[in-house]
């Protein structure tokens, strides 16, 4: 094969080491594919920490939420701790969707899209990396509001049980809605139909995440809870596989 | 031979289309026998009694619209998977047509559980966890409906359609025991409301005979829409591979 | 096919929707050639290009790259592909170093850094590495989607309509950097509406008209005008 990087230069005056040849590292490897996939959650997570837009979004809307929520079920429900549960994992969800809309919406927007796949990467480490820094957005969030709803529901949310569904379910929900973003990314009406595709195939997670919330502020035994996270623990494994495993499919004809 | 002569002689594809008529017409004289015997030969359940007594009969349809509910999760799912390994559009149509027919059955079942709800249970909404299931694959399938109509692309719109459908099936059964665990721990509100009781009536023979004939009934139904439905698709999909060629 | 063609594209046929767009290319671009791909708008050129880089499939036809096919070896192909688009194909709320410290990581280049620094000299943005693209002019933005293209030293690059917007400083500084590539052993398509631009700066120009290759001229002999009569004719407007 004749393709190697150009290995000579024409003498010329000025910058001209531009021209140098670039040595790459071609080989393939476990540890390259994990140096990409870094790469790609270290970019995501800089450049919103430059433009400070998406996470703002999420965070403001989740809280407004937890609010009105409260606000809506103190007028009507005797002991509002009994929704709360509820209330989390809704807001939860329904925030999440704002980010996930930007996880591959703006690289299509920007055109960088095209700079990804143009990559000599298996496509599935972008899969990977987005699932990443889409989880540390998302987990950044529920710090703000998991809080919130202790306070205005006072309910007391900070067992580790309930944490460790939270973070389960999360994972759940950003690995099948990374897959769903990058189907709709270039659909027409991308926003809303992320939402309509997504939430259905939530609801195992959803009823488990409600499901254990509530059994352990009821007090219940862990033997009666463990079954939810079972629910969360087989979801995830099933389709974070089936989403690394298809996800190559998506970009076939571009 | 005129272009006419030779459409005609495509489409009267001599066993098929006899098989597909006689298929018609077998879904038809089912669909009478269940009516009449939904409404007339069932016997009504002796433990209830009035209204609910009426209502009960709502219940064959009920079973047999699941039924074509449940047909249609099966052929999609298998036709999603066998679409994404062969890539042959038949089963991608073969997919979109037992999703649209599995939607109006679908749909059929929630209705048909909400009339017979309000004089069984006094409730119109039961989150029993069929019900629920029942709702949420409807959704998915209008998810589905909505997703496909968005993408222009004809294998495009069949690769993102199977692959959507194979998350959205995937999850079902999940939905289906999260669904059920959470009744099982949910706290009764609803007096009269046991979710697992089905409404409580003992099945006697006729009932269990009508129960029989809507199954039968609702393949029927189910098989003749989506293989006419497909047919629809394909001729469609093929006047568009025409205009192409014209241009 | 002889194998100093590093870009060969042969019988290539794509339509969108009930479109046809292209209807049988061919087209060959030797080592160390410069080709300009000329066309009325909607014509193809975008299209053409990013189906050599493999960013979309042809509806029939075959594209190889340096005797290899893309449809079978796409992904490892990609490596030695190089594109420059209208759209920046960059991260604006990142700088310039970072943006190229990201691409480096996706090209597995040993040594970044001296090579986005020669790279970044090369088109005079060294001063302006730290600030955000988001605070660049339209040139420095286009200087730096050609640093971005370079930095993996690609065989091929295909240039599509990189001149579009650049002022005067800028767009030499472009004619520079192509003629050193080009000189450099590499395959170069690019696509231009300037005609004059095209036979400064091209071996040979393509005419792209009705899905098909109507022309093709070395550049030798050619100057502006005549250009703009052979345009005229194969296809109507200018």
């Amino acid at each position: 094969m004749t393709l190697t990087a150009p290995s000579h230069n024409p003498p010329l005056s000025g910058p001209q080491t531009d021209l140098q040849p670039v040595s790459m590292r071609t080989e393939g490897g476990l540890r390259a594919y994990l140096r990409k996939v870094v790469a790609i959650a270290a970019k995501d997570l800089r450049a919103e920490a430059r433009a400070k837009e998406n996470l703002s979004a999420m965070i403001a809307f989740s809280v407004l939420a937890v609010v009105v929520f409260g606000l809506a079920f103190d007028l009507r429900v005797p002991r509002a701790d009994m929704v709360a549960p509820g209330v989390l994992w809704v807001v939860v969800l329904f925030a999440g969707v704002l980010g996930l809309n930007r996880v591959f919406g703006a690289e299509v927007d920007r055109g960088s899209l095209s700079a990804l796949l143009l990559a000599p990467i298996d496509r599935s480490a972008i899969y990977f990396g987005k699932v990443i820094a889409q989880m540390a957005f998302m987990l950044t969030m529920e710090a703000f509001v998991v809080p919130i709803v202790l306070v205005i529901f006072d309910v007391n949310l900070f067992s580790p049980w309930i944490l460790a569904g939270l973070f389960l379910g999360t994972l759940g929900y950003v690995s099948v809605g990374t897959l769903f973003a990058a189907l709709t990314a270039s659909t027409r009406a991308r926003e809303t139909m992320l939402p309509i595709l997504l939430l259905p195939v939530m609801v195992p997670i959803f009823v488990a995440g409600v499901g254990l919330t509530a059994n352990i502020l009821d007090g219940r035994e862990v033997a009666e809870f463990g079954r939810w996270f079972l629910i969360l623990a087989v979801y995830d494994l099933v389709f974070i596989t089936i989403a690394f495993l298809i996800f190559d499919l998506i970009w076939e004809d571009a | 031979m005129t272009t006419a002569a030779m459409t005609r002689r495509r489409t009267a594809t001599g066993g098929w289309e006899v098989a597909l008529l006689a298929l018609n017409v077998a879904t038809v004289i089912a669909m009478a026998a269940l009516v009449w015997a939904s409404l007339l030969y069932a016997r009504p359940a002796i433990n209830l009694s009035g209204d609910e007594q009426t209502a009960q009969r709502i219940f064959y349809l009920h079973m047999g619209c699941n039924i074509g509910a449940l047909a249609g999760f099966i052929v999609s799912l298998t036709g999603s998977i066998i679409y994404l390994l062969t890539r042959n559009l038949d089963w991608d149509r073969a997919t979109q047509a037992s999703i649209e027919v599995g939607t109006i059955c679908g749909l059929g079942t929630i209705v048909t559980g909400i009339f017979w709800a309000k004089p069984t249970w006094n409730t119109y909404w039961t989150w029993d966890p069929r019900l629920t299931t029942a709702t949420i694959t409807v959704l998915l399938y209008i998810a589905y409906l909505l997703f496909r109509n968005g993408i222009d692309n004809r294998r495009t719109r069949a690769r993102f359609g199977s692959i959507y459908a194979l998350f959205a099936f995937l999850s079902l059964p999940l939905t289906y025991y999260s669904a059920r665990w959470f009744r099982s721990i949910h706290p009764v509100v609803f007096s009269g409301d046991n979710p697992e009781a089905q409404g409580g009536f003992a099945l006697g023979a006729t009932m269990t005979q009508t129960l029989f004939i809507a199954a039968i009934a609702f393949s029927l139904l189910f098989s003749s829409l989506m293989i006419l439905r497909w047919r629809i698709l394909r001729l469609e999909d093929r006047a568009a591979e025409l205009r192409e060629e014209i241009e | 096919m002889t194998d100093t063609a590093l870009i060969s594209v042969h019988n290539l046929h794509k339509r969108f929707g009930r479109k046809p767009v292209l209807r049988g290319i061919d087209l060959d671009v030797a080592q160390g050639e410069v080709v300009a791909l000329l066309g009325a708008n909607g014509a193809g050129k975008t299209t053409l290009m990013r189906m050599i880089c493999g960013l979309a499939k042809p509806d029939r036809g075959e594209i190889t790259l340096g005797g290899v096919s893309l449809r079978r070896a796409g992904r490892e192909l990609r490596r030695y592909i190089g594109l420059v688009t209208h759209a920046p194909l960059l991260y604006d709320s990142l700088s310039a170093q970072e943006n190229l410290h990201f691409f480096a990581a996706l090209y597995d280049l040993d040594q970044p850094e001296d090579r986005i620094e020669s790279v970044l000299r090369a088109v005079e943005l060294w001063a302006r590495r730290r600030d955000p693209v988001r605070t660049y002019s339209r040139g420095m933005i286009q200087r730096l989607a050609i640093a971005r293209a370079v930095l993996h030293s690609p065989p091929v690059l295909l240039l599509d309509e990189p001149d579009t917007g650049l002022d005067q400083s800028s767009s030499q500084m472009l004619h520079d950097l192509i003629r050193r590539l080009g000189a450099s052993n590499r395959a170069i398509l690019l696509s231009t509406h300037n005609l004059d631009r095209a036979v400064e700066w091209a071996d040979s120009v393509c005419l792209l008209g009705n899905g098909k290759i109507v022309r093709r001229e070395p550049t030798g002999q050619l100057n502006g005008d005549r250009l703009r009569q052979i345009y005229a004719e194969a296809d109507g407007t200018p």
